[in-house]
């Protein structure tokens, strides 16, 4: 059996190699002249959508104390497993969350905890520079995660769904 | 015995040996300065204008981007330098200076500015101006093969080799053509002396130039220096893609820093021949001021600036197209060189000649209008029939060009055989 050999029968004015190569050269000059499309990193930077999903913060009350009530809800929701929560309640039995700690390293940013919380305490933040220098560093602890001070993420409204 | 070597070693006697020595040390140093410096500010130029190209910035942090090639050297000479086991150090060592010798001294002849009539005598403004210049420069040029062979071959890396091996069947294929496209010029120049070159080409203005008498010529020099100088589309023996850097796979620190200089210095050498051959030279063209006596410091200076603006015109142009074309498969390569530019220059040299000898027979003298005017119509007629006849995918066939048919045949004649009783049967 012989081999299949495909022709692409192209009209004779397409081919051509010192005619395609002049035009390919009076392309690159063109872009020459053309502005750089590069974005200078950390001296300039993109803004980020309202819904970009990143760092987290955990807000707090007028008095500076976490919101989180230590419902639980989101160590449950969480896909990956990554926030760590031990509740504690006070004398007057007000829950409070002893420990809370979010490993960023595990985190996938889906923003489901932000969502299913019911006091809108945890929040993934507009923020992505967060590189440490040692793993430990990026279990975020309750300290830490109110000590944020970047944006929030706004969630997706149905009523906006735009967001305009 | 002497007497001749010496008269063929230099044109003119000079007035005095001690102006000559110092001149000579003098210019020496002068250029291997700016060579030194302006190879170093090419690789920035190079990265600058391929990120122009490709709508980006280009280094631009070090000192602005202008320190960059400081910062390379300096981490260059830092590196460690590696030396592979089984490489053989000898010529390991050797390759690198092998490449980078015949590119800097290639330019001991190249005229690059009118002769200056010092106080202490006329100075001319090449080092050597070696009346067989052209040779010299055909013989230099083909030793600067053997630091890329003997870099191949002493890593004793497969890659290194095949790197080794594309580049010396390359450069001894287009060292044909580069030399045959140069026979049209030195028949209208009547000498191999670069001056005479150069001063065959003033006169009419761009009119006189080689190009415009000899454009085909031009052409194939322009694709045989590009292969000459391992540049893009013809960069076989380093192709990244198949031999990772090919003959330069094992060098480290500085050694592989020289293979850098090397191809940059090669690529100046180039430029400057073509602008040489090609493109006038120094001279300026539409005047007569700069050919005459008083030859002043200030025509030496004029015509020196022209010359380093031609050439560098000409390396931008190297590196334009580096940053235009994809590189060749290696044998459309070899079909280019053997196929087409051999046989079209001997075509190209018959009817220069004929037509030179013609126009001097009509009683039209050289460099005059009329035999210039007939010459650079000759040429358009070729290069017109080059461009809209013979460029139908026949001169390089690319990828998506039309198979011959000859060669369609035996594709679709070819039996795969895949087992060892059908190759069994084959065989028999």
């Amino acid at each position: 059996m012989a081999i299949g050999v495909k022709v692409l029968e192209r009209p004779i004015a397409e081919t051509s190699y010192l005619r395609a190569t002049l035009k390919g050269m009076s392309l690159t000059l063109k872009h020459m002249f053309q502005e750089p499309v590069t974005v200078q990193y950390p001296e300039e930077k993109w803004s980020l959508s309202p819904r970009w999903r990143g760092t987290h913060r955990m807000l707090t009350t007028e008095d500076g104390k976490a919101k989180c009530v230590a419902c639980g809800l989101c160590p449950t929701v969480c896909p990956a497993n990554c926030i760590k929560l031990v509740p504690g309640e006070d004398e007057k039995g007000n829950r409070y969350p002893l420990v809370f700690e979010i490993d960023e390293f595990r985190c996938i940013f889906c923003g489901y905890c932000q969502e299913v919380c019911p006091e809108e305490a945890i929040h993934v933040g507009r923020h992505y520079e967060n590189s440490e220098y040692s793993r430990e560093g990026f279990v975020y602890d309750l300290e830490r995660l109110t000590a944020q001070t970047h944006p929030v993420c706004e969630m997706w409204d149905p009523a906006d769904p735009k967001g305009e | 015995m002497t007497l001749p070597i010496v008269a063929l070693l230099q044109a003119s006697p000079p007035q005095s040996i001690v102006v000559f020595l110092v001149a000579t040390v003098a210019k020496m140093l002068i250029i291997f300065t700016i060579y030194m410096v302006g190879v170093a500010l090419l690789t920035l130029a190079e990265r600058k204008i391929s990120a122009w190209m490709q709508d980006r910035h280009g280094p631009n942090r070090v000192g602005k981007g202008w320190l960059q090639p400081a910062a390379d050297g300096v981490k260059n000479i830092m590196k460690e330098e590696t030396y592979p086991d089984d490489a053989y150090t000898p010529l390991f060592v050797l390759a690198p200076a092998m490449a980078f010798i015949p590119a800097m001294i290639t330019w001991a002849v190249i005229p690059w500015g009118a002769p200056w009539d010092s106080p202490w005598g006329r100075i001319e403004m090449s080092i050597a101006s070696l009346p067989i210049g052209f040779l010299y420069i055909l013989a230099i040029g083909s030793i600067g093969v053997y630091g890329i062979v003997l870099a191949g071959w002493s890593s004793n890396n497969k890659y290194s080799l095949l790197g080794g091996l594309r580049s010396s069947a390359q450069m001894v294929s287009y060292e044909i053509a580069l030399g045959m496209a140069t026979i049209p010029v030195l028949l209208l120049a009547g000498n191999v002396s670069l001056n005479q070159v150069v001063e065959g080409q003033a006169g009419l203005g761009p009119l006189s130039w080689n190009v415009a008498t000899c454009t085909l010529a031009w052409l194939v020099f322009l694709i045989a220096a590009f292969a000459e100088t391992n540049r893009l589309p013809f960069d076989l023996p380093e192709a990244e893609s198949e031999l990772i850097a090919g003959y330069h796979s094992e060098y480290s620190a500085m050694k592989f820093s020289l293979f850098f200089i090397a191809e940059y210095a090669n690529m100046v050498t180039a430029s400057a021949l073509m602008s040489t051959l090609f493109f006038g030279g120094w001279d300026i063209p539409f005047t007569s001021w700069d050919n005459v006596a008083p030859h002043s410091a200030l025509k030496t200076l004029a015509t020196t600036a022209l010359f380093f603006g031609k050439t560098l015109f000409w390396v931008f142009f190297y590196m334009w197209i580096r940053w235009t074309v994809p590189r060749f498969r290696y044998d459309q390569l070899m079909a280019l060189g053997w196929k087409l530019l051999l046989p079209a220059m001997l075509g190209y040299i018959v009817v220069m000649a004929t037509a030179i000898l013609l126009l001097q027979r009509a009683g039209f003298a050289p460099s005059s209008l009329p035999f210039s005017g007939a010459l650079l119509g000759l040429n358009v007629v070729i290069v017109l029939a080059l461009l809209f006849v013979l460029d139908r995918g026949r001169i390089v066939s690319p990828a998506y060009s039309r198979l011959d048919r000859r060669n369609l045949d035996k594709l679709r004649a070819v039996t795969p055989i895949r087992r060892g009783t059908e190759a069994a049967e084959a065989g028999r």
